[in-house]
């Protein structure tokens, strides 16, 4: 009796999660099959099947440089996530480590940063930019990624620290560690399984961020974002060649979660479960 | 060498003083066990030697040099964690070599001393093991093992043994007083059970609040204790206090006796009882017996007797060892 109760329930999950996963990969896959249709197809209305056509890929990488904004994607998300690490492993070691009674505000108002709409300070950080001479260029990009998920980074290292016992650091300083050996030869090495998601995800985060890198480039620096961005506007509606365009822009980066979606999902749940 | 000289150490923690100001001098080769309930400090005072805690006012000295000023790193001495602290990505051999690295010794001198420190540890079989394929007492002696291959002034242990069963518990006692016996470095060992501290002990530091109530070697705390507190923490089971009138008969605010110097007797005595529980360890019996007007006391008779939860019985302390207390706790 309880064997077919939990068969049912094991039945029920599985439809509930596949029709969850369905919908959710919807979009992407309904990306995918309109950019295998010809443009005619693709302005006729709903169909999920195309005549499998490479002709919308072929005109984009025509029309377009498709390498230019890629690489420019590849410098400024794996730019700022260097950045942003280097800047974040001091500090969730310190927080985490020789903690003051103010270090949960100060984590708290990095977060709360987030919590700001990024339209909000568009125009002074645009004219920062134009001032300044960053406008349109891959160092400007790779700051402005690195600050907008720099309390992402410093949150995930601060959780990932804290589950690493203080007296192990405090054992390698009574052995004879300095604080540079003790950061070498014992925090990062059990780190590294936190550092390499924290890693990963930030690259994923830049990879798609659009609202800066839309905003605060137009050729030179202009990355994927924009690629696609420019097939949506003044042509009119070719909807099979931003598909494909969205396709190309996002495969990369699909690849790559693909591959390492068991670190990935280890760094969000890090500390949710036990 | 390794003697280590405290001068009027005191420690605050954000405007709570932990340690108040202790002053304390262990010889060089000397096995001394800092004792005390939790939360007495004592942990604290053994983090200020090794140099993880800054003090707050003070000096630390090690062979004479003041070291109040460096760092962990640079004092010399080694460590055994309550929780092993061990690097759980390197092995047993990493594990034990990683102070001989720190050290920059070479690798093949490195290599001679761990296997020795294995050895020694009964660890031979292990070293290509991590951590957490270990037991808990391989995992200790791993610890150990770390800490006594780079030779150090002074061994520092925070209550090593608190993690493992009671009968593992015992065997490293016996292992950690034979380490001592061989290699003669001075050991400062916290602990809260009194039962280690006696038996591993060359001297004890009572400690209660971050002050020290006593320091001696274990039969003189048990057989002139300075004080109340120190007569009830040492010895097992604990001793038995008297107040009122029956300590006013002996010139005293309160007067104590361990319950292995009171003699037990159906007939006559000094005072009367009726006994609760009968606790049989086999070799010896402790008998809770309820006296009027003194509360619940505890005797230590021999294993087989003929007494009997609901008996009536008299009490006669030892008149040689009845220990007197002034109105303060103090030791007359």
């Amino acid at each position: 009796m309880a064997r077919a109760v939990s068969m049912r329930r094991k039945l029920t999950m599985t439809v509930l999660v596949w029709v969850v996963a369905l919908i959710m990969f919807f979009p992407i896959l309904y990306t995918i099959i309109t950019s295998l249709k010809t443009e005619g197809e693709a302005a006729a209305g709903f169909s999920m099947l195309p005549s499998f056509t490479f002709e919308s890929y072929a005109l984009v990488l025509d029309q377009q440089d498709y390498f230019r904004p890629f690489f420019n994607s590849v410098i400024i998300s794996i730019g700022s996530t260097v950045l942003a690490l280097l800047i974040s492993i001091p500090a969730a070691w310190a927080m985490a480590f020789t903690p003051t009674p103010r270090t949960r505000d100060v984590l708290m108002w990095m977060l709360s940063t987030k919590m700001m709409p990024a339209a909000g300070v568009l125009v002074p950080m645009y004219l920062i930019f134009l001032n300044t001479g960053l406008l349109d260029t891959l160092l400007g990009l790779t700051i402005i990624l690195t600050l907008v998920n720099l309390p992402i980074v410093v949150w995930m290292l601060y959780t990932y620290f804290k589950e690493i016992p203080v007296d192990i650091l405090e054992a390698a300083r009574m052995d004879g560690a300095t604080l540079p050996k003790e950061l070498v030869y014992v925090l990062l090495p059990m780190a590294v399984p936190g550092i390499a998601s924290t890693l990963l995800l930030n690259v994923i985060l830049a990879w798609n961020e659009a609202f800066w890198t839309l905003r605060l480039s137009t050729t030179n620096a202009a990355p994927l974002t924009a690629f696609i961005a420019s097939f949506s506007s003044p042509q009119g509606q070719f909807l099979a060649k931003l598909s494909a365009a969205s396709v190309l822009a996002i495969l990369p980066i699909l690849l790559l979660g693909w591959f390492s979606q068991k670190q990935l999902v280890r760094g969000l749940t890090f500390g949710a479960v036990k | 060498m390794g003697s280590i000289t405290l001068e009027h150490v005191n420690k605050t923690f954000g405007g709570h003083q932990v340690i108040p100001d202790v002053s304390l001098e262990i010889k060089d080769g000397e096995f001394v066990v800092f004792v005390g309930p939790s939360g007495c400090g004592k942990s604290t005072l053994l983090r200020l030697i090794a140099g993880l805690e800054d003090t707050t006012g003070g000096h630390i000295k090690l062979d004479g040099v003041d070291v109040t000023d460096k760092g962990p790193a640079h004092r010399g001495l080694a460590m055994v964690f309550q929780s092993y602290a061990l690097y759980p990505h390197m092995t047993v051999r990493q594990n034990i070599g990683f102070p001989l690295k720190m050290a920059n010794m070479d690798k093949a001198a490195a290599e001679q001393k761990v296997n020795d420190a294995a050895r020694v540890l009964n660890l031979t079989d292990y070293l290509d093991r991590k951590p957490r394929m270990l037991s808990g007492g391989q995992r200790q002696r791993v610890a150990i093992g770390r800490a006594i291959v780079r030779q150090p002034k002074a061994f520092l242990f925070d209550e090593p043994l608190s993690n493992l069963d009671a009968a593992l518990r015992v065997n490293m006692r016996i292992e950690i007083t034979e380490l001592h016996q061989q290699l003669k470095t001075t050991m400062v060992y916290v602990t809260h059970d009194q039962v280690e501290a006696m038996t591993m002990a060359d001297r004890i530091v009572v400690l209660n609040a971050g002050r020290v109530e006593q320091f001696g070697t274990p039969l003189e705390l048990y057989k002139a204790p300075a004080n109340k507190f120190v007569a009830g923490f040492i010895g097992s089971p604990k001793m038995n206090f008297f107040e009122g009138a029956a300590a006013g008969k002996y010139q005293a605010a309160s007067v104590g006796v361990r319950p292995e110097h009171i003699r037990i007797s159906r007939d006559a005595g000094d005072w009367q009882g009726r006994v609760g529980v009968a606790e049989h360890l086999g070799s010896d019996t402790f008998l809770h017996v309820h006296v009027e007007g003194a509360g619940l006391q505890t005797v230590r008779t021999e294993g087989e007797n003929s007494f009997n939860p609901g008996d009536e019985v008299w009490l006669t302390p030892d008149p040689a060892r009845i220990y007197r207390f002034d109105g303060a706790g103090l030791a007359l």
